[in-house]
């Protein structure tokens, strides 16, 4: 088979996954404590007026009927009302996850660009002071809650140096939203060419999502050191050597890129604890990402605004997974042969 | 037998089972002291727990306008928060809630989780098939985010902050045990258990979960620093714990809002025993890894 049946066989794989998905965020919706009429109609509502509601909900109908309906409605791309913002909750979401997006990415970006030079750094010099400072790191790492981390830069750069704006969302009011392309702010001001727009977004951004990188840095450091030092020991990279090969070309390409393909399959659960994380850095930051919108909704109980989140992060995350697992089946020869 | 073994091998004096145990807890500590520091702030962890709460200078609850946000001080060790109250006393009290929330959701997963695994692992069939759907769906969700909207959907309660830390706990059990019960399976030792007429129920239960019970204890004192991180995430998003109850979580949500003014001792210090809590987790699981198993060691 080649790569790309390969490819389309695991697309076809993360169907039974989305399915269960939808079942479990329907069965979420269904197991609200008490009414959701009644919730709706408001507390004047009388009998007829509730009745009327759930049956315009559809919650008087058995439970199979209205999955067919929840069906339905995600498949024309509706998620319901937002009890609090009176939007539908597809567009209010559609709305928010470029600011999302691109915190999650850049400091995706950020944590690999670190953590994957300190992970072969520690496995190549084991036992010196950088094998330390990344034992170090990783056990930090994971013991540190997201939103303490994130409040501690505030305060250090923020509060003390001054160096950091302050935490309160994408832009400060004196910059102007450049026109949307990307969604992603650094970019569509660098688009239309408002520098200081750009400088003052880029400010904005940098303290969350290093937040968020030094909190997905530590799996990401661990998992490249143990699979650099697993490969560095391997048989194959003693035959390199023998056969006189420059250390460099030993290191890079025999050890490195043997050593990256478990990195690439850890990133996964990487991916669920980052799009968790992003949660609680867009609540320290105020940053107006899908996060934030999903705390607002619970804090007010706006039931459909959480469930629709809740699906929307399922599939993005099963989406992340299915691009890693088509990178694999890409940089894997061995896939490909098994296959 | 195992006891003539023993005796025979390291040719020690016949002694206790206690004794011997306590003489292998010695070993242990000893080889490693990163293990030890962690089983000592551990039980110190435990004693606040369970006395903090009488030590306490001041009433946790207790309110004083007329001293709020003061720093730190003699009086004050942590400083008070925006009511007036204690930092420190808050912080003591709130260990026994936050060891409590993390320590039954994690039971209660481990119980479920190692039940639902071993049954999977021994007789396979449908129920494993049916279990290993219900959890890849469970994992299929970022495991934060699922746990959000299953309080959003039960209720806004502790008891489903444990609930839902739980489930999202759940696959990692149940995964460990399934692969620990289905390669002892066939065992040696099992089809002697067999043979000799036992059920296979007392064989499950008697023979093979004791053997997996090691790794069983590295992935259970693993998971416990992730389960305290979650639910002090959901309280700091307002889940759960509601105020004015002393919570690490909460509180550092309360100290949120005084961090840019610079008032920093409101959050720094709950944060920080969080922090100490989830690292002695990590510590531990880390030294019991290493006992159980040597060449996972990274």
């Amino acid at each position: 088979m080649g790569s790309l049946g390969l490819i389309l066989a695991r697309v076809l794989q993360a169907v039974p996954t989305l399915f269960g998905i939808v079942v479990v965020t329907f069965l979420l919706t269904r197991a609200l404590p008490g009414d959701p009429a009644a919730y709706f109609a408001g507390a004047a509502a009388t009998p007829e007026s509730i009745a009327e509601i759930r049956a315009q909900l559809g919650t008087d109908q058995p439970l199979p009927l209205q999955f067919v309906r929840y069906l339905k409605d995600l498949g024309s791309g509706n998620l319901g009302q937002s009890v609090s913002t009176g939007q539908p909750v597809a567009s209010e979401l559609l709305r928010r996850l470029p600011a999302s997006l691109e915190l999650t990415l850049t400091a995706l970006l950020i944590s690999v660009s670190v953590a994957i030079p300190l992970g072969v750094l520690a496995a190549v010099r084991q036992d010196t002071w950088i094998d330390q400072l990344c034992r170090f790191v990783v056990t930090a790492g994971v013991s540190l809650p997201t939103f303490f981390t994130g409040l501690l830069l505030v305060y250090v750069f923020y509060f003390l140096l001054g160096w950091a704006p302050a935490p309160l969302g994408r832009l400060d009011m004196l910059h102007i939203t450049p026109p949307p392309v990307t969604g992603f702010l650094v970019i569509d001001s660098l688009i239309a060419r408002e520098w200081s727009t750009a400088w003052s977004a880029l400010k904005q951004l940098l303290l969350p999502s290093i937040t968020l990188a030094l909190f997905t840095l530590a799996p990401i450091a661990r998992m490249t050191r143990a699979s650099m030092l697993q490969a560095l020991a391997s048989e194959y990279l003693r035959t390199a050597r023998a056969a006189g090969l420059s250390s460099s070309r030993v290191l890079m390409v025999y050890a490195f890129r043997n050593a990256l393909l478990p990195v690439v399959t850890t990133l996964g659960m990487v991916f669920s604890f980052t799009l968790g994380a992003n949660v609680l850095v867009e609540k320290v930051f105020a940053w107006p990402g899908i996060g934030s919108f999903a705390i607002e909704a619970l804090v007010v109980s706006d039931y459909a605004a959480v469930q629709g989140f809740v699906l929307s992060m399922a599939v993005l995350f099963v989406l992340l997974n299915l691009v890693i697992d088509t990178l694999y089946t890409l940089i894997d020869p061995r896939v490909r042969i098994d296959g | 037998m195992t006891d003539i073994t023993i005796n025979t091998i390291t040719a020690a004096p016949r002694s206790s089972a206690w004794s011997r145990g306590f003489a292998h807890f010695r070993y242990v500590m000893t080889s490693n002291p990163v293990t030890l520091l962690a089983f000592v702030m551990l039980a110190a962890m435990i004693l606040i727990a369970v006395f903090g709460p009488a030590l306490v200078p001041h009433d946790p609850l207790a309110t004083a306008a007329d001293k709020a946000l003061k720093p730190p001080s003699l009086q004050h060790w942590f400083g008070t928060d925006q009511l007036g109250r204690d930092v420190f006393s808050r912080v003591i009290v709130a260990t026994r809630l936050d060891l409590l929330i993390s320590v039954s959701a994690v039971a209660l997963s481990f119980f479920v989780g190692v039940a639902m695994g071993a049954c999977a692992g021994y007789w396979g069939g449908w129920f494993d098939k049916l279990s290993g759907r219900l959890l890849d769906t469970i994992m299929a969700f970022p495991l934060f985010v699922l746990a959000m909207g299953i309080v959003a959907a039960a209720g806004n309660t502790i008891q489903n902050i444990v609930i839902a830390t739980a489930i999202i706990n759940l696959p990692f059990y149940a995964r460990v045990a399934r692969a620990e019960v289905s390669i002892r399976r066939n065992a040696g030792y099992v089809q002697a258990a067999r043979l000799s007429g036992n059920s296979e129920l007392r064989i499950l239960i008697e023979k093979i979960l004791p053997n997996t019970l090691p790794p069983m204890m590295v992935q259970l004192s693993l998971n416990m620093g992730w389960a305290i991180l979650n639910a002090a995430g959901l309280s700091f998003i307002g889940l759960g714990v509601r105020p004015p109850t002393a919570e690490w979580g909460i509180m550092v949500a309360e100290g949120a809002n005084f961090i840019v003014s610079g008032e920093w001792w409101l959050a720094l210090f709950p944060g920080a025993a969080l922090m100490l809590a989830v690292f002695t987790f990590n510590l531990l699981g880390d030294g019991l890894r290493d006992l159980v198993d040597p060449q996972r060691r990274t």
